[in-house]
């Protein structure tokens, strides 16, 4: 545990299972903390609007780029068929739209299936080599751990006073993680 | 738990997913372990034999490349022979998978946690392997860019008119998002094996691909909802990829394959013949590894339902396929069928009809569906008869066209064959890599289906106090 005068990066509180966690993140949340987390193995059904957070923008990414990436294809279609190079094929018209659907749903596909996993990565700020939490030595939230974490750049947050709040809503260890 | 054992669930009641009272570490414990521990001799075997049809496989594309695609049986008026066929049979192999992950996820098929994770992974290495025969069948391989939209010294582009290049977009965007689907529900549970592992590289190299995955809630929102886009949008590529592949058929004159029929038939079979093959591959995992409590009797029963449906469906079409040829009054058409049926390739026709139409009516026995035995030796009569069915739509039309002046018999070589025999290894190959190095079932979800992960679960002891809301 490092001393009261190092530089933290907040306090990390066990729970013993998906039911408290999910108690505790209503009571973190309503004692009016912000920069706080709940961290569980899997993501636990009703635990968004338990630490109210808002929904995920990460449809409306996946949305534009679906639009990028289909019409981007279906620009390229038109322009290699009609403008660029226009060869007549089977009789059809140059710019033949209809036979250039399925590329464009392709395109479609690979913009919004790239915005999702790209966007998912840029916001949760992935990939990265390591992280404060990772300090613990009892951090095992990809096993069976859940966890509550208070950071320590909140407007509330005051060592002791986060400690003992934990411990008052049923944390069964705290932990206090330097930066 | 031994299959005899379970009775008939009580109604009303779902019978558990999971068995043998898993807790969230028994799990993490269970599918790490597989890819934690030593090698067994059995794996060594099955990679040596599987390594050397690799090498078969490289042996005959070199030998390919170096003289042409005279070495196979492809002739005039059969232009398009094996190749093809494997194509078509392995992108359908995938497409089970595909549903499995996806359709099924959109569904909230729950049962879907403890097969996703390799069937996903077959889908990536079925894929693989059709990907290799559009590549190497082309004859002159060196313009083999010419399929893509590349600038080149001709100033030509690809014909986007052309259901060939359709395909070539259709499966290569197949690939690429299964593989990003695939990575995605992996990233947590590299974290788990990241967080397990002992030596200096596994940290490293785990820490790697897992991203530095912490779990954290704010970051379990945009994956969830990052995860439900993806399968969102590979659930209109489970019907649209093989129905564009069925339009390379479809929307030529030949009869026999001018049918519009074709698209839906087409994913009907690659969903019948590629849970076939997630069945033959979860009943070998599940034994070797004592997976047991994972994929349960219930999840091979369900899949071997989902066959039955497929499978009738595509009896379906054979018989529809008559009837329109009989119906249209096109004389050719007819002809095509007649000769397909009772022609030269009589017997691949009725290995076809036996092994798709007549062998899953078996699984209407409840015993039978439920047996390991029955529906090991079923999935693989199926995917025989899968191949078949290809065979018999590449060929047939082919060899007896319009004009009986140009008729001929299509007979495979010895490259033909080791190329098809060769991509089994590849796929076998690269199945067992995963196996060994990749966690087979995917954790996380396993996790969040077990009872325990409920926010409002009530413990029977009635010592946790939890307020449903």
């Amino acid at each position: 545990m490092p001393n009261s005068g190092d530089k933290i990066y907040g306090i990390l509180a066990r729970f013993d299972g998906p039911q408290s966690l999910y108690h505790a993140a209503k009571k973190v949340r309503d004692a009016g903390y912000e920069k706080f987390d709940c961290h569980s193995p899997f993501p636990i059904h009703g635990m968004d609007e338990a630490m109210g957070l808002k929904r995920s923008p990460i449809g409306w990414i996946a949305g534009l780029l679906a639009i990028l990436g289909g019409g981007g294809f279906f620009a390229l279609q038109w322009w290699t068929s009609a403008v660029d190079y226009p060869l007549v094929i089977s009789g059809k018209p140059y710019f033949s739209f209809q036979a250039f659907v399925p590329i464009t749903f392709a395109g479609a596909v690979i913009g919004a299936a790239f915005a999702a996993v790209l966007g998912m990565l840029i916001i949760n700020q992935l990939p990265r080599l390591h992280h404060p939490l990772f300090n613990s030595d009892k951090f095992n939230v990809s096993d069976d751990g859940f966890f509550v974490s208070i950071e320590s750049d909140d407007r509330r947050f005051d060592r002791e006073k986060v400690i003992a709040f934990l411990k008052s809503i049923g944390a069964e260890e705290v932990e206090v993680i330097s930066q | 738990m031994s299959e005899t054992t379970e009775t008939y669930p009580t109604p009303g009641l779902e019978p558990p997913l999971i068995t043998g009272n898993q807790t969230f570490h028994t799990v993490s414990d269970k599918i790490c372990r597989i890819a934690e521990r030593k090698v067994t001799r059995l794996w060594y075997v099955a990679i040596s034999i599987s390594g050397a049809l690799t090498a078969l496989l490289v042996v005959s594309i070199v030998y390919l490349f170096f003289t042409g695609i005279g070495i196979w049986g492809v002739n005039n008026p059969v232009g398009w022979g094996f190749a093809i066929i494997n194509f078509v049979f392995w992108v359908g192999i995938g497409h089970a998978g595909t549903l499995i992950s996806a359709i099924l996820f959109l569904l909230r098929q729950r049962w879907r946690t403890s097969i996703n994770r390799f069937a996903e992974a077959m889908t990536l290495m079925a894929v693989t392997c059709a990907l290799i025969f559009p590549g190497i069948h082309v004859g002159r391989v060196w313009v083999v860019y010419f399929m893509f939209p590349v600038p080149n010294q001709m100033q030509v582009w690809p014909n986007f008119r052309s259901p060939l290049l359709w395909d070539v977009f259709a499966v290569g965007t197949y690939f690429l998002v299964s593989l990003l689907f695939w990575y995605t529900g992996l990233i947590p549970d590299l974290a788990t094996m990241r967080d397990r592992a002992k030596t200096k590289i596994r940290k490293f190299v785990l820490g790697l691909f897992a991203v530095g995955w912490r779990g954290s809630n704010r970051q379990w929102k945009h994956y969830e909802l990052a995860y439900l886009i993806l399968a969102g949008i590979s659930t209109p590529l489970v019907l649209s990829v093989h129905s564009v592949v069925s339009t390379d058929f479809a929307v030529s004159i030949l009869p026999g394959w001018h049918s519009t029929i074709f698209p839906p038939y087409f994913v009907a079979g690659a969903i019948f013949s590629g849970f076939a093959m997630v069945m033959t591959l979860a009943v070998i995992v599940r034994k070797i590894f004592r997976l047991e409590n994972f994929i349960t009797i219930r999840h091979l029963e369900t899949m071997n339902k989902i066959m039955l449906l497929t499978g009738m469906m595509v009896g379906y079409s054979y018989v529809i396929e008559f009837f329109m040829a009989w119906y249209s009054g096109n004389i050719y058409e007819a002809f095509t069928f007649i000769t397909r049926a009772t022609g030269p390739y009589a017997w691949a026709y009725w290995i076809m009809f036996c092994c798709n139409v007549i062998i899953p009516q078996i699984f209407w026995v409840r015993k039978w569906r439920r047996s390991i035995p029955v529906m090991f030796v079923a999935s693989i009569l199926i995917n025989v008869g899968m191949w078949f069915e290809r065979f018999v739509i590449v060929i047939t039309s082919l060899a007896n066209d319009f004009l009986p002046a140009s008729w001929a018999y299509y007979k495979p070589t010895f490259w033909d064959i080791s190329t098809l025999v060769g991509s089994f290894g590849l796929f076998f190959t690269l199945f067992l890599l995963f196996l060994r190095y990749i966690p087979l079932i995917a954790i996380a979800e396993v996790k969040g289906v077990l009872p325990q992960a409920d926010p409002h679960y009530h413990k029977t002891s009635g010592t946790e106090e939890t307020h449903a809301e």
